[in-house]
């Protein structure tokens, strides 16, 4: 190893010193900016050793880095905060198809590979490309480009299972000949079944399941460059892919836990569509009691405590300001205004309360589901914005409920619930919500930013 | 050998990376996937590396669609989380804006 190399391979040790700081910065919101800077820090670093290095080929490089430069400027500027979903599935993708790339090229310039080598350019060439396909399709469903609804095959699993099988039975065949032209032929069938099994793996999970996704397709990306750091025998991707691997594990779980429902559930039960009918017609039933927007406006005006419980609808509407609006005027009357949020409310992790920060809502106000519950009873008036099955309150005392034994944030325990909602139509689990027909629910139907418009309308009314 | 090596880093990364995202609050889930996924664009430096001036054709072909992906996922990723991440604020500091 030359003092070059040598060199180059110490910087690298900086550059994953800064992500672990980077990250660890990141387990508080005062603290997060610079720890993501810190990060991009040692990202800068371990690319600029890397051009310092022999023989690289500079045209291309700079072609192919002002081109992926412009275009993740331009995207990270422009998207909106309801559609950080979609855009975080984008960039998963490009970083899965990167590692897909990087192995073929690797394993096209030096086809002699040991097993071992053939085994991890397999993995990451199979990984990468489904990173790369699954993160397209929710990234499809996520914009509403293809159908939210989980799409459901006859022998979908036995499908997806034989697929596996044929991509295991060709990175056999590759590793023991990859220099030959069966070699070359399996590997080029592994990258199109890896394709196709992104998109057969993903398209059975509906909209709702879509954080479990997202998480689990970051922590994919992760381990396929994981893998590619295996194949150029390069500590510095081994080391982040493995960070971001892990990140993704967690969050995944994160999520499954606060569905009660297990990764394989996720993945394979194709939720909504079979509950839906299982359960359609029945439920409960009962009167609903709509209120008016001056209705809620007394309710809220007399109200010391207030606490606002957001889901996909806030981010469908684009209301958060308006909440924002809301929540400054009633903390201006005096009131105590929080906003607890569920852990899977929205399209992915935190999805809430990057859209109520954008609206300037102070962190400080963002209360978790365990923290919110157990004062649930002192709270006068829940308003819930757009949530359906996180507050359904099935899932702690109906049995035969799809959603049983999932944590809820309990509003139907506050003094008195304010349902914002369009319509009476069940979310996205199809199943009916008894909190609607609460003795002290009130249904406040309409679209959710004209809804609330309305009610800001009423407080500068009175003053 | 190498490969033992190699296995050994990643082992020990994997723990440390659950050591470290177990404490991230769920405030910040959505910016923690957002840079996490920005740092997974680290293939990048795999891409650099593999764009040379004796690769041909192909090879450079791939190499270089690799660094345009893995540009957009790292430049991206890093301008989108921090994008999000000025948005959080303390209460006090909430009118600055």
């Amino acid at each position: 190893m030359n003092l070059g190399v040598l060199g180059i391979n110490f910087a690298y040790v900086g550059s994953a010193a800064l992500f672990i700081f980077g990250l660890k910065m990141l387990s508080s919101p005062a603290t997060a900016r610079k720890g993501n800077l810190l990060s991009a820090l040692g990202m800068l670093l371990a690319i600029v050793v890397t051009l310092l290095s022999h023989g690289l080929d500079y045209r291309w490089i700079i072609i192919g880095m002002c081109i992926g430069g412009g275009i993740g400027l331009f995207a990270a500027y422009k998207v909106e905060m309801t559609s950080m979903p979609e855009m975080v599935a984008l960039f998963n993708g490009f970083g899965g198809i990167s590692s897909l790339l990087l192995a073929w090229g690797e394993f096209h310039q030096h086809p002699e590979m040991s097993v071992f080598l053939a085994a991890v350019a397999f993995l990451s060439a199979f990984i990468g490309g489904m990173t790369f396909t699954g993160s397209m399709v929710a990234f499809g469903k996520l914009s509403g480009k293809i159908s939210q609804q989980a799409v459901i095959f006859k022998g979908q699993h036995l499908i997806n299972g034989a697929i596996l099988v044929a991509a295991l039975a060709a990175a056999l065949i590759f590793s023991l000949t990859p220099a030959s032209w069966v070699g070359y032929l399996f590997f080029v069938v592994i990258v199109l079944v890896a394709l196709g099994f992104g998109v057969t793996s993903t398209i059975p999970i509906g909209g709702a399941d879509m954080p479990v996704v997202i998480s689990l397709l970051n922590s994919y990306s992760g381990l396929a460059a994981c893998a590619a750091g295996f194949v150029i025998s390069n500590n510095i991707l081994i080391v982040a892919g493995a960070l971001v691997g892990a990140s993704g594990i967690i969050l995944t779980k994160i999520m499954c836990k606060a569905m009660n429902r297990s990764l394989a559930n996720v993945l394979f039960s194709g939720f909504g569509t079979t509950t839906a009918a299982a359960t359609g017609g029945d439920g409960p039933q009962g009167e609903i009691r709509p209120a008016t927007a001056e209705d809620v406006y007394y309710i809220l005006e007399a109200a010391d405590s207030v606490a606002f419980v957001p889901g996909y609808g806030l981010a469908v509407a684009q209301a958060q300001h308006v909440v924002r609006e809301l929540g400054d005027l009633l903390e201006a009357n005096d009131t105590e205004v929080s906003y607890a949020i569920h852990p899977v409310a929205g399209r992915m992790p935190g999805h809430m309360n990057v859209l109520l920060a954008e609206a300037n809502v102070p962190y400080d106000q963002l209360v978790e589901m365990d923290d919110i519950n157990p004062r649930m009873d002192t709270i006068d008036v829940c308003v819930v914005i757009g949530a359906n099955d996180v507050v359904n309150p099935a899932a702690l005392d109906d049995e035969n409920s799809p959603i049983y034994g999932m944590p809820i944030i309990e509003t139907h325990r506050a003094r008195t619930v304010i349902v914002l909602k369009r319509s009476m139509n069940p979310g996205f689990a199809g199943i009916q919500n008894a909190l609607f027909f609460g003795e002290n629910s009130r249904m406040y139907f309409g679209d959710a930013k004209a809804s609330i418009q309305a009610l800001v309308a009423e407080f500068k009314g009175s003053d | 050998m190498e490969a033992v090596f190699l296995t050994f880093v990643f082992v020990l990364a994997i723990f440390l990376g659950f050591e470290l995202i177990s404490k991230v609050p769920s405030t910040l889930h959505t910016p923690l996937m957002s840079g996490s996924n920005a740092i997974s664009g680290i293939t990048l430096i795999g891409a650099l590396a593999s764009v040379k001036t004796d690769s041909l054709g192909f090879a450079a072909f791939l190499g270089t669609l690799a660094v345009v992906f893995a540009t957009i996922n790292v430049v991206g990723g890093y301008a989108v989380t921090n994008r999000m991440l000025e948005m959080f604020k303390k209460k006090d500091q909430g009118e600055n804006k």
